[in-house]
């Protein structure tokens, strides 16, 4: 059984996702459920590798957006990834990681925000 | 408008300069205003520093004026044109000052980026998400779909480079080459650091008011004829052409329909370069060039200076230098000169001027259209 906080993912009535979720979607409505990315694989759209980067992350920042396919639905996220040694097209799958970030070293209140989430990680 | 570049003056001074040395230029005192705007994305954040509008208004005699700080991250400056046209279009006020300017270089490289970067979703704040790293995946996208090679981008730089070394308030004057730009260290791969913007100190300055005002003071003036604000998602990965800012797109059909003009109409262009791959991206949403066209027009030498369309004639932020608040207003400053006649080495031959300011990387986008007055 999977022990770590879901990846979770609005669904709204017109049956577009969007991560994170929003109040209201594109469609105008309120979300009518939640899925779980973390259960399913991913494609990687573009990456990049930040050398450069501000207080209490990583360096260097592997970051990528994906994209999931939830029963014909594209469903994007953007993320750090576990490697740099990546291509567009390739799939990942989601890692869960309890702090990706060190809270407070940047300008954001350590208690405004969550700071674990999901890394992308290369499926062979 | 004042010096670009590391100044020792702090917020509420590169405002005054640049706003009096605006009211000294045009032969109004400062108690004739109106409405005093204040064009700053954080000023707070960087030197502890609110209030503003209240401090300058005290500096420059404009009190009793109405005044407020307008903040729209990046785009604050083309944020705070909007709201001075708009005071003006209303008639809410008949002289209405304009300041943009922001203090920066005192703090290090990552505090700034960090304060920039707060404006991001918690979702990707959390992943260490930062403008220049959203740049480094656009482009990559951009090049992977396009097919455009990665020297077209260095050579954005090196155009505004090039620019800028006639642009006296320029932060950098001085040309670099192509190799320079392909050799400097990675940032964001695969965009290296002369693909950024520098982080800037400095402030400019614009005067509003009614035409008939304005032909009291001076034949030689710009009115702007066409201007449109929209706003993306600020989750930009939930956009599914990244390559697509459709707050630009749709700033700029706004202003074109007000302006009663097309890009085909367009002289001149100051475009919001932070960094080089955002040249191509608003080139093609403000219909310029086709989609996923615009490195070709970088290639064939079109937006060079003496080229079809001249895009960035000042430097660009790439070269003048992006104090965040100020740069809004001084692409228009550029496009006034350039309008007017009074470009200098610059000068291009322009009757239709646009100026397309961009907050965070899309979020928010302000277009203007100008024209030199009949």
């Amino acid at each position: 059984m999977n022990e770590n906080p879901p990846m979770e993912a609005a669904r709204y009535p017109d049956g577009s996702m969007l991560y994170p979720s929003h109040p209201i979607g594109p469609d105008g409505n309120e979300p009518v459920e939640t899925v779980d990315l973390s259960a399913y694989t991913a494609e990687l759209i573009t990456w990049t590798t930040s050398t450069a980067t501000p207080p209490g992350v990583r360096e260097p920042n592997h970051i990528g957006i994906v994209e999931f396919d939830v029963d014909g639905e594209p469903v994007r996220a953007i993320g750090q990834l576990t490697s740099g040694d990546v291509e567009i097209g390739q799939t990942v799958e989601p890692v869960y990681v309890d702090e990706l970030r060190e809270p407070g070293a940047g300008i954001r209140e350590p208690d405004s925000q969550a700071w674990d989430g999901y890394r992308f990680e290369p499926v062979d | 408008m004042t010096q670009f570049g590391q100044r020792e003056a702090w917020i509420r001074e590169l405002l005054a300069d640049a706003g009096q040395a605006c009211l000294d230029d045009a032969g109004v005192d400062g108690s004739e205003l109106d409405h005093l705007y204040v064009s700053n994305m954080a000023s707070g954040e960087f030197e502890g520093q609110t209030g503003i509008p209240n401090a300058v208004a005290h500096d420059l005699n404009a009190l009793p004026a109405y005044t407020a700080r307008i903040d729209q991250t990046s785009s604050s400056g083309g944020a705070g044109v909007y709201g001075a046209w708009q005071s003006v279009a209303s008639g809410a006020s008949e002289l209405t000052l304009l300041i943009g300017g922001e203090k920066m270089t005192h703090r290090t490289t990552a505090e700034a980026t960090d304060v920039i970067a707060s404006l991001t979703h918690p979702a990707e704040y959390k992943h260490g998400l930062t403008l220049p790293s959203f740049a480094g995946l656009t482009a990559r996208r951009y090049l992977h779909v396009h097919d455009a090679p990665r020297e077209s981008l260095g050579k954005v730089a090196v155009k505004n480079h090039k620019n800028g070394v006639d642009n006296p308030h320029a932060q950098f004057q001085k040309e670099v080459d192509l190799e320079t730009v392909m050799d400097s260290p990675i940032i964001a791969d695969p965009l290296r650091l002369y693909d950024f913007c520098p982080i800037t100190d400095g402030s400019a300055a614009l005067l509003f008011c009614p035409e008939s005002v304005a032909a009291s003071y001076t034949d030689n003036y710009v009115t702007i004829t066409g201007i449109g604000g929209a706003t993306d998602t600020h989750v930009v990965h939930e956009r599914m052409d990244p390559t697509t800012m459709a707050g630009v797109v749709e700033s700029g059909e706004i202003a074109y329909e007000m302006a009663g003009v097309g890009p085909d109409d367009i002289d001149v262009a100051e475009l919001h370069d932070m960094f080089t791959i955002l040249e191509f991206l608003q080139s093609e949403g403000l219909g310029f060039f086709e989609k996923g066209e615009g490195w070709k027009a970088i290639e064939d030498g079109v937006t060079d200076r003496d080229g079809e369309l001249p895009i960035n004639t000042s430097g660009g932020l790439k070269s003048k230098g992006h104090p965040l608040g100020a740069s809004g207003v001084a692409q228009i400053y550029e496009l006034y000169h350039q309008l007017r006649g009074t470009a200098g080495p610059r000068q291009v031959d322009a009757e239709t001027g646009l100026a397309c300011n961009v907050g965070g990387f899309g979020n928010c986008v302000i277009t203007t259209i100008m024209e030199a007055a009949q």
